[in-house]
């Protein structure tokens, strides 16, 4: 049962993406623990954290993407769930510094030895335990996205009116988590961390460990979505992104479906979140500004929205474009930022996965069409996996897709 | 601190403008008392201020009020008396009564005449009393104030004495309030003192309770009771005093936000178009008022009161030109797909911002306050700005206006109609891209004079506009989309909620309510404090 559920997310394309991943993840510790330093195949350590980031990017981006590619659900504050997942984990860190701190209080973080707070706040409580914090990573953003997309599904708050919300959620926590009597380090947020399950957080070989984690939970979520969206849960899903009332009214609970997959997206995001912390080495409420969110979707449109693969893409190119922007040509990198969203969203509206794929089917079905008049049997159609079959509920049989009706519409 | 250095400047000035009127007619009667001051202790220093006071003429106080600072010496070879100022090793002299230089002296032939904290509490009562009878009714007024701040008993006579002269009415209610503080610290009997009671009660503000807290710890039996009743009262009343300032401040707060989402009220409501450069609109705006501004103070300076009538116009047409190019270049591509709208436009705020930080640079720009729009007035116990009162009134003015242009022109009718069906209006041969465009240039032209209002309440820096894109969102999505009218009401609720929650919770703890508030709002009623009905809301 398990393994057909998984079975079915594998085909050639997803061979390839876990192959090329799989590659990086046994390469890039490799290259960078046992190639010595003055071999040019040696990765130097910064490299690799970098590589790391991009890699929980990814993971980001992926769970953005089952939700808005897949179900239509435009997310605008999925930054707050990934900040969540990464606040679980620093304080997990921070707890982990113990008397390491400039304080040296057994117990109490720096930050709360500053403020002349006398004990630890409740909600601390268990974070000296990794698996309870590890818990807390997946926990705590699934539970605040249940409970927010439970209220919002449940009364038919869509579209638009949807991602403002989200927006309005992300700039909430941030103004929340600015304030020092939350009890999560406020404006400086949780830093200065030590190790990690015992590993020191700043030695090569944990940093090389991080990334290769990072790698694999890439791979697993990958996985997971892939099966998801390629069962027939998957096929409701973009059903309810094409047309929701007209699956509601063929008989699915359109608000289970929505809530379902966008509680596991919460939680993948918080996955990313923990990842991402002990990697940057600091966890602070900037990352809930709304604008964090929206940079996500970027990525997901750049690699083409509604193709899993895409996300992943579009995450590790643009981040590694700002990484050598904003080194090289800081001034420019807003303004090349702001490009892509125009240039992505006029003239490469399924991004560039999307836009290669489409390309390629309609090679293969000119040439299936030319055999076709050369006298074969075969009846022109399009072929099972392609785009323009998964767009539309019920596939019509035209003799070519149409560029455009394939086009993925958010239901509306 | 300051009001009160101009108050004494204020004094020192009035007081020298009225002095040489009273001492024309004998000026040298006053020497010797004045000259007496030098002789004596302490003691004798009182009598003589006291007898000072009694000629009743104004010109003796530039003398009390030196010698309340110490700065009032006397000759030591004839005991002569004179204002002095330090300059250098030796005193610059100035007569006390004529205040004319008196040449210079050096250290050792001038000797100071000596006060303690008594003697200046005497020249404070002594100098506010002076001053009751001063023809200028301002003066008056201002004394009186003084007389009420040292609540000396002293003064009573003083107070009764000019109380009867006086002929303005409102400089009559301040000098009874100073008799009242005065009586209160007297040992007049009972019935006196709660005749005081009542003349302060009725003055309500935190001045009166302080002292009739003061009077009801330290009195007993009928007047503490009077006492407490008083305060009970100027409680209540500073309560309601405080809620209306809450109201004030709400519908100050209401119409910053009224003034950034109004014109997004008009893309987004009546359009149906995400614009998420909507901030970056305003912020354009403010930017011109900056430029227009600079240019004023360098060509004609005199026309810097206008700057901002001269603005507005002007931020209108350059934000509402962007509008319409970011319409014509973009959007018309991506009607009837909001999402992708929404990430276009959120593009294009990058740019926009990266534009005016690379142009003007990233940091906050200096934009003035007219003279008309600096200070403020007292009404009753409230301080109102006129800055933020003319905001209000502008939000206001717009608001009318862009409800007269939507239901009065032409141009409103093919906006609507274009808005309600879009086939049918192109069918009677409206040209529906060109009301497409108008309108978002409408919109935006808004944005772009409410950056105007906003450049005298808020940094001009090129994240203007992020401030304002979540809150004016809130205020559509709250009052109801396509309805201008919710857009209003929602504004003015969001400000009035807010500032009434921050006194119990904090500034961002109650903009954080706020927000959750929404969200679960949204919930209830999906469409907004006033939805559109009917076929409409499907569209």
């Amino acid at each position: 049962m398990m393994s057909s559920f998984l079975f079915r997310a594998m085909d050639a394309r997803a061979g390839i993406f876990i192959a090329i991943l799989g590659a990086a993840i046994v390469l890039v510790p490799a290259g960078n623990l046992f190639v010595p330093e003055s071999s040019p195949f040696h990765v130097p350590t910064y490299a690799v954290t970098l590589m790391g980031k991009y890699l929980t990017y990814a993971l980001l981006a992926l769970a953005v993407d089952l939700v808005w590619g897949y179900c239509g659900i435009l997310s605008l504050g999925h930054a707050a769930f990934f900040a969540l997942g990464g606040y679980a984990m620093g304080m997990y860190l921070m707890r982990q510094i113990g008397t390491r701190g400039v304080y040296g209080d057994p117990i109490l973080p720096d930050f709360m030895v500053f403020l002349n707070w006398q004990e630890l706040p409740w909600y601390w409580y268990g974070f000296d335990m990794f698996w309870f914090a590890a818990l807390m990573v997946v926990l705590v953003p699934g539970i605040l996205a249940f409970v927010f997309g439970w209220f919002a599904f449940r009364s038919r708050v869509t579209g638009v009116y949807l991602s403002i919300i989200t927006q309005a959620l992300t700039y909430a926590l941030l103004l929340a988590f600015f304030r020092n009597d939350m009890g999560f380090g406020g404006n400086n947020g949780l830093t200065d961390f030590k190790d990690l399950l015992g590993f020191d957080i700043q030695a090569d070989t944990t940093r090389a460990g991080l990334f290769a984690a990072s790698g694999i939970a890439l791979v697993v979520c990958f996985l997971i979505c892939r099966a998801i969206t390629r069962s027939k849960l998957g096929k409701v899903l973009v059903a309810v992104r094409d047309a929701e009332s007209r699956t509601r009214f063929l008989g699915y609970r359109v608000e289970h479906y929505k809530l379902f997959v966008w509680t596991l997206s919460a939680m993948m995001a918080g996955i990313a979140g923990a990842l991402y912390v002990p990697q940057v080495g600091i966890i602070n409420p900037g990352e809930f500004a709304p604008a964090n969110s929206i940079e996500v979707v970027i990525w997901v449109a750049v690699g083409g929205r509604g193709t899993l693969v895409g996300a992943v893409l579009g995450a590790v190119l643009v981040n590694f474009a700002k990484t050598w922007f904003t080194a090289a040509l800081p001034e420019i990198w807003l303004f090349a930022l702001g490009g892509l969203f125009v240039v992505v969203t006029l003239f490469l509206p399924k991004g560039i996965v999307g836009t290669v794929s489409q390309g390629w089917t309609a090679l293969r079905q000119r040439k299936i069409s030319a055999d076709y008049e050369a006298g074969s049997d075969d009846p022109p159609s399009a072929p099972p996996h392609s785009p323009a079959a998964r767009a539309n509920i019920t596939p019509p049989k035209p003799p070519a897709p149409v560029p455009g009706n394939a086009e993925p519409q958010p239901a509306e | 601190m300051s009001f009160l250095k101009t108050f004494l400047v204020f004094l020192c000035v009035a007081v020298g403008l009225a002095g040489p009127a009273f001492a024309q007619s004998d000026p040298e009667a006053l020497r010797p008392l004045i000259n007496e001051l030098a002789k004596g202790k302490y003691a004798e220093t009182e009598k003589q201020i006291g007898a000072l006071v009694a000629t009743g003429n104004p010109a003796v106080a530039p003398a009390l009020e030196a010698l309340g600072e110490g700065k009032l010496f006397f000759r030591k070879s004839d005991g002569t008396v004179f204002i002095t100022e330090k300059a250098g090793k030796s005193y610059l002299l100035t007569d006390p009564l004529t205040l004319e230089a008196a040449g210079e002296a050096g250290k050792r032939e001038v000797k100071k005449v000596k006060v303690n904290n008594k003697l200046r509490r005497v020249i404070r009562s002594a100098l506010g009393s002076l001053t009751l009878m001063a023809p200028d009714p301002a003066v008056r007024k201002s004394a009186a104030e003084a007389v009420f701040k040292a609540q000396d008993p002293a003064s009573i006579e003083a107070l009764d004495v000019a109380l009867q002269a006086e002929t303005d009415d409102g400089v009559r209610t301040v000098m009874e309030q100073a008799r009242a503080a005065a009586v209160l610290n007297s040992d007049l009997d009972e019935a006196e003192k709660i005749k005081a009671v009542d003349t302060l009660s009725d003055m309500g503000n935190r001045d009166a309770l302080s002292l009739l807290i003061n009077l009801e710890n330290t009195s007993e039996g009928v007047v503490k009771e009077a006492a407490s009743l008083a305060v009970a009262k100027i409680e209540k009343s500073i309560a309601a005093w405080n809620a209306a300032q809450n109201i004030w401040y709400g519908l100050s707060l209401g119409s910053v936000l009224l003034l950034a989402a109004i014109g997004l009220a008009i893309t987004f409501g009546v359009m149906g178009v995400i614009n998420m450069a909507h901030g970056e609109m305003v912020m354009i705006g403010a930017y011109t008022t900056f430029v227009v501004q600079e240019l004023i103070r360098t060509t004609a300076p005199g026309l810097f009161d206008y700057s901002l009538l001269i603005a507005l116009p002007l931020a209108f047409l350059m934000s509402g030109l962007v509008g319409v190019a970011i319409e014509r270049g973009v959007i018309r591509w991506l009607y009837g797909r909001p999402l992708e709208t929404l990430l276009a436009t959120w593009g294009i705020s990058l740019i926009l911002q990266q534009a005016v930080r690379s142009i003007f640079g990233p940091t906050n720009r200096e934009v003035g306050n007219p003279d008309w729009m600096s200070g403020a007035f007292e009404l009753g116990q409230m301080t109102i700005t006129y800055n933020r009162m003319w905001i209000i009134v502008f939000a206001l003015l717009v608001f009318a206006g862009l409800m007269l242009v939507l239901k009065k022109t032409p141009f409103g009718l093919y906006t609507r109609a274009v808005t309600q069906n879009r086939r049918m209006a192109a069918s009677m041969g409206i040209r529906t891209p060109w009301i497409d465009a108008l309108t978002f240039g409408l919109g935006s032209g808004i944005a772009g004079i409410a950056g105007v209002a906003l450049s005298q309440i808020d940094n001009v820096s090129p994240n203007l506009g992020q401030g304002y894109i979540i809150d004016s969102f809130m205020v559509v999505v709250f009052g109801g989309v396509g309805n201008l009218w919710g857009t209003l009401v929602g504004a003015m609720t969001l400000g009035i909620v807010n500032k009434f929650l921050e006194p119990y919770a904090g500034a961002v703890l109650g903009k954080i309510f706020v927000l959750v508030f929404i969200i679960l709002f949204i919930q209830k009623r999906p469409r907004g404090l006033f939805a559109l009905k009917g076929r409409a809301v499907e569209a």
